[in-house]
């Protein structure tokens, strides 16, 4: 079948799904129609399968790898083979195994860098918009500071001061990162407040907390989450190119960055290419195939198209 | 013990950058349990505003700078924000003129309804989803079982506020402020959700301050009127008393620019001249002189008291025309008290 006729199928597929839908008097709840509006979108349904491929390796590691990432054979720089499928290092280790395990250290400091901003941006932008005045003068002015910094360099820095390690640079990307979301909660928090079911919440006698966390954030929740899908793709290049600059994590530990930087040597430019670009096109896979998921959830969770069909 | 609610010389002001306006002035009446008021009044009277400071929601640059507000015996105004907090939905409830944009979108109906009650009474979750059923049945929501699991985009204007009135009532609140509840509503659900407040009020006992701009809404609901005019009470009585004899020259005004079926085809429908003083620059004297019909040279000179002119009911107004009545009830309670 060609790719038109699927298409088609699927749409008509996906009409009538909505036409028995509604002929049983239920509209699409709202979490299916994100779904369905986000796989419309081809390639971010592509790219959820990817990040989710990642996700699946990074956890089951130990049992995907052929090898222990830093056992070292007696065969270096070796060609790929049925031995060593993406052959060895110069000293000597499997370079599919390492790159498996990189998984690991390139999904762990993204996803917990970008919570810690997360959870640390969603409370200043709640804090600020709501309370207004001095806290929203005050914080912002903080964020401008942090947002005014050339971003690579302090984090540069800041984990050569406080030394490389994995924990390190989560914690370098997670603190320097939250400007950004704060300003995106601060905005929505801005016109949400204004809100009646805000103004009937207080009238019920909610706590503050309870306004901000219950009725307020899950109303502005999707800029969040758009914006920290984006995030994650951007702490995985933050990482590798820390990796890259051996400031990331530590050899002998493997990490798409560090594997990288073998690539600096212009023989193994030339002429071992297994070295350089199983990471490099598994960085750029990744990358795009997060940017992709956020697209499609931008497209999904900020269509205007709930809104219409009421 | 007095009455259930006592409002006494309330003023309300708000500080701007111009220096600070006073919304509300002089503000005065009592309320018993089971009984309505309505607060009547054009826009910007400060009908909003006396609720919002009984309720204590007052916008940031607002605050009450004078009087007192006695409920169940406890100086409202005295109390720190986390008791006031815990009154407020508790035994003090107030229902917004928007049910539209009253519920937040992304909770179930169930979920804000049981809210209130998981805070203020203490329930468990079961008891709380059961109540929450039961009320939406009490205020005529059909299909109660279903809505509770629904989001709110699936009702409709009149199905919200009944979900809002449930919400007040859930916690039996022994006061229950109503902004203008059916001001959004088409006239035909006006009806019911004003016939649903006066059942569930009557029925619990629950003394209600309804605002409103709507006379008919006042003869449908009220047992007593309070007429405001700037931030003022220019009128009180008891609802009959109003609309037989409305005395103050606003009031009589008011009635006469409704519009009446049996009116003659070609009559222009009366209406008041001018428009509301701004807060900014109150007239002295009396507020409504520039659009009184009967205004005299003493009104542009001194500010008329809210008096009793009536021996035998209650029947306050603020005007200088029935100084004579006044004083005579004056000087009948002067004399009765010498004896």
């Amino acid at each position: 079948m060609s790719a038109a006729t699927t298409r088609t199928a699927a749409a008509a597929r996906s009409a009538a799904a909505r036409a028995v839908a509604a002929s049983l008097g239920r509209e699409e709840s709202y979490l299916r129609s994100v779904v369905r509006r986000f796989f419309k979108h081809r390639l971010a349904g592509i790219g959820l399968v990817v990040f989710v491929a990642m996700i699946l390796v990074a956890v089951l590691a130990p049992l995907i790898a052929p090898h222990d990432p830093n056992q070292i054979f007696d065969e270096f720089q070796a060609a790929p083979s049925s031995a060593h499928l993406l052959g060895t290092d110069p000293v000597g280790r499997d370079v599919l195994s390492r790159l498996v395990f990189g998984t690991r250290v390139s999904i762990t400091v993204s996803v917990g860098a970008v919570s810690v901003y997360v959870v640390i941006g969603v409370c200043l932008g709640l804090a600020a918009g709501y309370y207004g005045k001095v806290v929203d003068a005050v914080l912002m002015r903080v964020a401008d500071v942090f947002m005014s910094f050339p971003y690579f360099m302090v984090i540069l820095i800041l984990v050569a001061v406080i030394g490389p390690s994995l924990l390190n640079i989560t914690l370098a990307i997670g603190l320097l990162g939250w400007p950004v979301i704060s300003r995106l909660v601060r905005g929505s928090v801005l016109s949400i407040k204004n809100q009646d079911y805000v103004k009937a919440g207080v009238s019920l006698g909610y706590s503050t907390p309870k306004i901000l966390f219950q009725h307020i954030l899950p109303n502005a929740l999707s800029p969040i989450i758009v914006n920290a899908t984006f995030g994650i793709a951007n702490a995985i290049i933050l990482e590798s190119g820390l990796s890259f600059l051996g400031l990331g994590v530590r050899p002998p530990a493997a990490s798409w960055g560090n594997m990288l930087s073998d690539a600096q040597s212009i023989t193994v430019m030339t002429s071992q290419p297994w070295l350089w670009l199983p990471p490099g096109i598994a960085i750029f896979v990744t990358v795009l195939a997060i940017n992709f998921v956020g697209d499609g959830l931008r497209d999904a969770l900020e269509s205007r198209e709930t809104k219409s069909h009421r | 013990m007095g009455s259930l609610l006592q409002v006494r010389g309330l003023r309300t002001e708000f500080g701007s950058d111009a220096g600070s306006a006073v919304a509300v002035d002089e503000v005065s009446f009592d309320l018993d349990r089971g009984e309505t008021i309505c607060l009547v009044g054009e826009s910007g009277s400060g009908k909003s505003v006396t609720a919002l400071s009984i309720m204590g929601l007052l916008p940031r640059n607002g605050r009450v700078t004078d009087g007192e507000i006695r409920f169940d015996d406890v100086s409202l105004l005295d109390l720190s924000e986390p008791e006031m907090r815990e009154n407020r939905g508790n035994s003090l409830a107030m229902i917004f003129q928007e049910p539209m944009t009253s519920l937040n979108p992304v909770l179930t109906i169930g979920d804000q309804l049981t809210e209130g009650m998981l805070l203020h009474l203490g329930l468990s979750r079961q008891d709380a989803a059961k109540r929450a059923v039961e009320l939406l049945e009490l205020v005529g929501v059909p299909r109660a079982e279903q809505i509770v699991r629904d989001y709110p985009h699936r009702l409709s204007g009149g199905m919200r506020q009944r979900v809002m009135i449930a919400m007040a009532l859930s916690c039996s609140p022994a006061l229950l402020v109503a902004d203008e509840p059916t001001t959004a509503l088409d006239v035909t659900i006006q009806a019911q959700i004003l016939a649903l407040m006066k059942r569930l009020a009557a029925a619990s006992q629950t003394a209600t301050i309804l605002i409103t701009h709507d006379l008919g809404v006042v003869a449908e609901m009220a047992d007593k009127v309070a007429v405001m005019y700037a931030g003022q009470v220019v009128e009180e009585a008891d609802v009959f008393e109003l609309f037989d004899h409305p005395r103050h020259p606003y009031t009589v005004g008011l009635m006469k620019s409704i519009p009446h079926l049996g009116a003659d085809d070609d009559a222009r429908l009366e209406s008041i001249p001018g428009s509301v003083p701004a807060l900014a620059n109150m007239p002295s004297g009396c507020r409504f002189q520039d659009r009184c019909p009967s205004v005299m040279d003493r009104c542009r000179a001194e500010r008329p008291d809210l008096l009793e002119t009536s021996t035998t009911g209650k029947h306050l107004v603020r005007c200088f025309l029935y100084s004579g009545e006044q004083a005579a009830v004056r000087d009948e309670t002067t004399t009765a008290v010498a004896s």
